[in-house]
Formats: C-alpha cells, sequence, structure tokens
C-alpha cells in the first residue's frame, strides 16, 4: 500500500522546525488562504473534511468549533492541549520538536474559525525542551508578522500564549486543563457547561488536541476531498501512533486510520520483541481495553476498534509479549491512576486505591480465592461514577484484563505466587 | 503557577516561607497557594539535591526494565528511597508517571533533560557524573545547569536560548 505521508512528510528535514525552512515548504499558506475566508466557511471545511479529535474522544472537529456561540459580548479562546501524558503516548511530543510551526499556524486557522485573539498552548511541564523549541518558533512568527498585530499584512491580531502545567496527568482532562491554565488545581469541571459556551474564564472556549490542529494547515491548502482520500469513511485522515513496550522498533509512526494492527505492529515496529508472540495490547494508552493476539488483523479506526470492545484513544499502543505478566501489567497502570486521581469523586479516589492494593496481593502471592469476583464488582463499581474518564481508564484495565486472562488471575491465588516470577528465577538460575 | 516556579528556583523546593512569599505577591492566602502546590508533583515541598533524577517506571518503561534502572539510581547514589537526597547534596531521586518518550523507553530526565533507553550501568554512570560535578549531555536539547536552574526555564525567567 502506497501512503504518502502528511504530518510527517517533512521529519527528515530539520530545518521545518525553523520558520523559514517551513515556509520553504509552503508553510503559512494554509494561513494566508484562511484569512480570505469567512470564519463559517473555515468551520464547514473542517466539518466536510470529517476531521475528528486526535486527542483521544475522537470528536469531530468542525462540529465543536461550530459549538462556539458569536452573539456573547465575550473573547472567545483556542486553547491547545499539549498535556500528552497518556501513558504509551508521545507523537505530540515528537511533532512539536520537528515541526513546531505546523502547530502554530493550525491553531491561528482554528482562531479564525472561532474568531479569537488570544490562544493559549498548554504544555506538560515534563517537556522542557520542547516548551522551549516551541517558545522559539511562537518569537521567530512574531517577528516575521505571522503572529501579533496585523498578521499576515491582514487586519486580524492573534496572540499566543504558552503556558506550562506541572505535573499533573488529570491537566489532559479539557476542563481540568482550564482551570490548571487559570492558575487553580487541575480538577474537572462539571460540565454542562461545556467549555465551547463556559470555557477559559467562563468565556466560549475551543480545546483541541495538537495533532488535530497539525492537520488543520493541509486541509485549508489541499481540501476535504484531498484529507478524506485516505483512511475510512467515518475515520477520515492518517493518524499518528505510538508503539512502545516489546517490540522491535517502537516509535511513532504514521498511518492511514483504518490499517490494520498486524502492520504497524509487524511491518512498521519490526514486530514482537526478540520474535516472542504477541500477548496483549492498548490501543490508545493505558485507559483504552487491552486487546489481545486474537484482535491482530483489527483495523486501526475509531469504529473497528470500538467493535472489538475497546478504544481507539491517542493511537498509544502498548505490546506485552507471552513472558509478560497481565496482573502486574494491570497492577502497575492502577496504580497510575491511584496516583493521578485528583480526588474529587470517591469512586476514583478510593477505588483505585483499594484496586491497587488488591492488585499488588494477588500479584505479590497473597490473593485469595475471593479477590478475581471482588476485582469484577470494583471495575463495575467505578466505572462511569465519576466526573471524568480518568476513573473509566482505570476500570477499563481491570475489566479488560479480567475479561481477557481470567485465568491468570485465578493461576496467581492457585499458586500463591506470580506464575512469571518462577520463570524468570528458573532463567536466572539456569543462566 | 509560574511564581512557584520562581519561588522552587530559590531554595531548590518551597518552603513554607516561599508559599508565603508567593501568597503575599498575588493578595491570596497561603493555604490558596498551598493547594495549589500540593497538587502538581513538579512543585517539590521536600529539600532536593543539586539534581532531581526522575525515572520513569509506567508500563511501557516497566517492561524494558525501568525498576531495575530507579534501583540502579538509587544505588549510584547511595540512597535509601526514604531520603531526600544523596549525602554529598548532589541528587534527589523521583520515581515518574509516564515522561512521553516511551518510544525511548526506559526513560530518564535529569533537571527534565530527557536521556532515552537508559539501562541500570548507563544510569549508574550517569548518577556517577552528576555527583563528581559534571552535567551530562541529554539525548535531545540541552541540559539545564541543576534542578534549580531547571525552574528558571520554567518560570520563564531565563532568554530561550537560540
Amino acid at each position: 500500500m502506497t501512503f504518502e505521508p502528511r504530518l510527517t512528510r517533512d521529519w527528515d528535514d530539520p530545518s521545518v522546525a525553523t520558520l523559514d525552512g517551513y515556509v520553504a515548504k509552503g508553510g503559512y499558506e494554509g494561513l494566508r488562504s484562511a484569512l480570505e475566508e469567512e470564519p463559517g466557511d473555515l468551520i464547514q471545511l473542517a466539518k466536510d473534511s470529517g476531521l475528528r479529535g486526535r486527542g483521544g474522544a475522537g470528536f469531530p472537529t468542525g462540529l465543536k468549533w461550530g459549538f462556539v456561540p458569536q452573539d456573547t459580548g465575550k473573547p472567545t479562546y483556542v486553547v491547545v492541549n499539549f498535556d500528552e501524558s497518556e501513558p504509551g503516548t508521545c507523537n505530540n511530543r515528537e511533532l512539536v520538536e520537528r515541526d513546531p510551526h505546523r502547530l502554530l499556524e493550525g491553531t491561528a486557522i482554528a482562531a479564525l474559525a472561532i474568531g479569537c485573539r488570544t490562544a493559549f498552548i498548554y504544555v506538560r511541564g515534563e517537556y522542557l525542551w520542547q516548551a522551549l523549541v516551541l517558545q522559539r518558533a511562537i518569537d521567530e512568527a512574531y517577528t516575521r508578522g505571522y503572529l501579533g498585530s496585523g498578521i499576515c499584512d491582514s487586519d486580524v491580531d492573534l496572540d499566543v500564549v504558552l503556558h506550562r502545567g506541572a505535573g499533573a496527568y488529570i491537566c489532559g482532562e479539557e476542563t481540568a486543563l482550564l482551570n490548571s491554565l487559570e492558575g487553580l488545581r487541575g480538577q474537572p469541571r462539571l460540565r454542562p457547561p461545556f467549555p465551547a459556551v463556559e470555557g477559559l474564564y467562563d468565556c466560549p472556549t475551543v480545546v483541541n488536541n495538537v495533532e488535530t490542529l497539525m492537520n488543520v494547515p493541509d486541509i485549508v491548502v489541499r481540501g476535504a476531498e484531498w484529507f478524506r482520500s485516505v483512511g475510512t469513511e467515518k475515520s477520515p485522515g492518517s493518524k499518528m501512533f505510538t508503539i512502545s513496550g516489546k517490540v522491535e522498533r517502537p516509535g511513532n509512526y504514521e498511518l492511514p486510520l483504518g490499517t490494520p494492527f498486524r502492520s504497524l505492529l509487524e511491518d512498521a515496529a519490526g514486530g514482537v520483541l526478540g520474535g516472542r508472540s504477541l500477548k496483549a495490547w492498548t490501543p490508545g494508552g493505558s485507559s483504552t481495553p487491552l486487546l489481545t493476539a486474537e484482535h491482530i488483523d483489527v483495523m486501526l479506526d475509531y469504529e473497528s476498534i470500538a467493535a472489538a470492545g475497546s478504544l481507539l484513544g491517542t493511537g498509544a499502543v502498548m505490546v506485552l509479549d507471552e513472558s509478560d505478566c497481565v496482573v502486574e501489567a494491570a497492577r502497575r497502570m492502577v496504580a497510575f491512576y491511584a496516583h493521578e486521581s485528583c480526588g474529587k469523586c470517591t469512586p476514583c479516589r478510593e477505588g483505585t486505591w483499594w484496586a491497587m492494593r488488591v492488585l499488588g496481593r494477588l500479584e505479590d502471592g497473597y490473593g485469595r480465592e475471593a479477590d478475581v469476583p471482588l476485582m469484577t464488582e470494583m471495575g463495575g463499581n467505578i466505572m462511569f461514577r465519576a466526573f471524568c474518564a480518568l476513573a473509566d481508564g482505570a476500570a477499563a484495565v481491570i475489566e479488560s484484563s479480567l475479561e481477557h486472562f481470567r485465568d491468570e488471575y485465578q493461576e496467581h491465588v492457585r499458586l500463591g505466587r506470580c506464575p512469571f516470577e518462577a520463570v524468570e528465577e528458573l532463567a536466572e538460575a539456569a543462566s | 503557577m509560574p511564581l512557584l516556579y520562581v519561588a522552587q528556583s530559590v531554595e531548590g523546593h518551597l518552603s513554607r516561607e516561599g508559599l508565603r512569599e508567593v501568597a503575599g505577591l498575588l493578595g491570596i492566602t497561603t493555604a490558596e497557594v498551598e493547594a495549589v502546590a500540593t497538587f502538581y508533583t513538579m512543585y517539590r515541598l521536600r529539600p532536593t539535591g543539586r539534581h532531581v533524577v526522575n525515572v520513569c517506571t509506567n508500563l511501557s518503561c516497566a517492561l524494558l526494565g525501568g525498576k531495575d534502572v530507579l534501583e540502579a539510581a538509587y544505588g549510584a547514589a547511595g540512597m535509601r528511597h526514604d531520603q531526600d537526597a544523596s549525602e554529598d547534596g548532589a541528587i534527589t531521586i523521583h520515581e515518574e508517571e509516564c515522561l512521553g518518550v516511551c518510544d525511548f523507553a526506559p526513560a530518564v530526565q535529569i533537571d527534565f533533560a530527557n536521556h532515552d533507553r537508559v539501562t541500570p550501568d548507563r544510569m549508574a554512570e550517569l548518577i556517577g557524573s552528576l555527583r563528581a560535578g559534571e552535567v551530562p549531555a541529554p539525548s535531545r536539547g540541552s541540559a539545564p545547569e541543576s534542578f534549580r536552574g531547571a525552574c528558571r526555564l520554567l518560570a520563564g525567567l531565563e532568554e530561550v536560548p537560540a
């Protein structure tokens, strides 16, 4: 299959990280064209392209822009979600490291579409250097008139402000992100009102993911039909996939939506590490239900992954091989949610903590017969019982690992230890 | 939030005095400032060494030996898990959640500069360099001189290097 890379097409050329290099490749042409268009036409274009949010939920981008009311008398804001914290996900990081101006151009076009004059980019604090790369690009764009007053010799003003987080997974959730941007604890807000109506400083706000916005300049230049020429009917375009864990060549790969998982694993990533066999994988980060070797031919698009019982999420594939213990992996993932729970809702704050304890007990060999049904019950008591989706991520790990690997849980109880540790000890003793 | 980074860049952590100072500047209560400071992991409420070493042990890193890298860091720094910093004041070690470099797992950050595919042996070397007063070159970008230097960058107090 021939696929011409879109977001990654200039990755081999380090000069695109500079403004001159980006402009030499046709950069900021989309912004110039967008300045000639009516905001309503830009929103319609985004709708026609079928672009869906790449941050996890897959919500149609044009629809989101269209929800922003224009008659409130308040300013409107575009907020870029560059918090990228979903375990297993790192494509936004590499996209910005290599091609920061494409993000600024996409942000500027989104701003034109909703009539925004100040846009914010929320970067996770740990991306210290990536934020410096981005700040340098912002400074360059101001100097050369792509940002600031009268962008590209028009009468439109646009400021872009970079804001650094300080280490909190939950700030990737859009309402928590807005609280954090306002200088508060990053706890999610009750919805409605949705950010489109009352977001940042209670003003109409669009929150878009980095990868989503980086698709926008090409859509403006090449059109909605071009965008739809790869991908599937309901999941058009390409997507960045991060594959990590037990594979030969971990990394970020851009593929058309609808590509079979086998192709990502075997062709792009070189297969499972050391020629071992595939045991389990997450299709979209640790919050998405685990799939197994049975699902190797599932297509990577929103609908196909949902039909297989999981979610495309951020497209972050983490691979476990036959020698990896699913109970240990579940313990590690649930410990993450226990650590990152913001503490607002009881099912999440208490549920993740207790689930972590029970999983730890099972893994350490003190599991009881009743623990397996107990885990099932806990998963059910956490899922959909909290404000935001953080706790659902933990429940997804619990429920999917039990669904596909119940025997492995029971083996932990029966043996009174982790069956995989014994294998490791034997291997060490033999070597 | 930038002001908390400023305060942290002075003492290497947020002391009571630092929190009070920020509250005074903003005209809000110390409790309000503390509520924010305690929410985020990059604000340190305990004293830190000259360098802060973050070791990721989330799933992708754990699958490739992140836990062993963490233990190697403690071993090389001669530290117990309950110590704020090594005896010589050079190192603080922090077990991290996903650092967003799963493609280069196991991931380590020294003062938020990335070191890719770190093995336990490499971890020990890195800690050795830090204790000898050197700042090892990161895998990408440039490295801050210290944790406090990183906080100055995070606060936006320093110019963006060219």
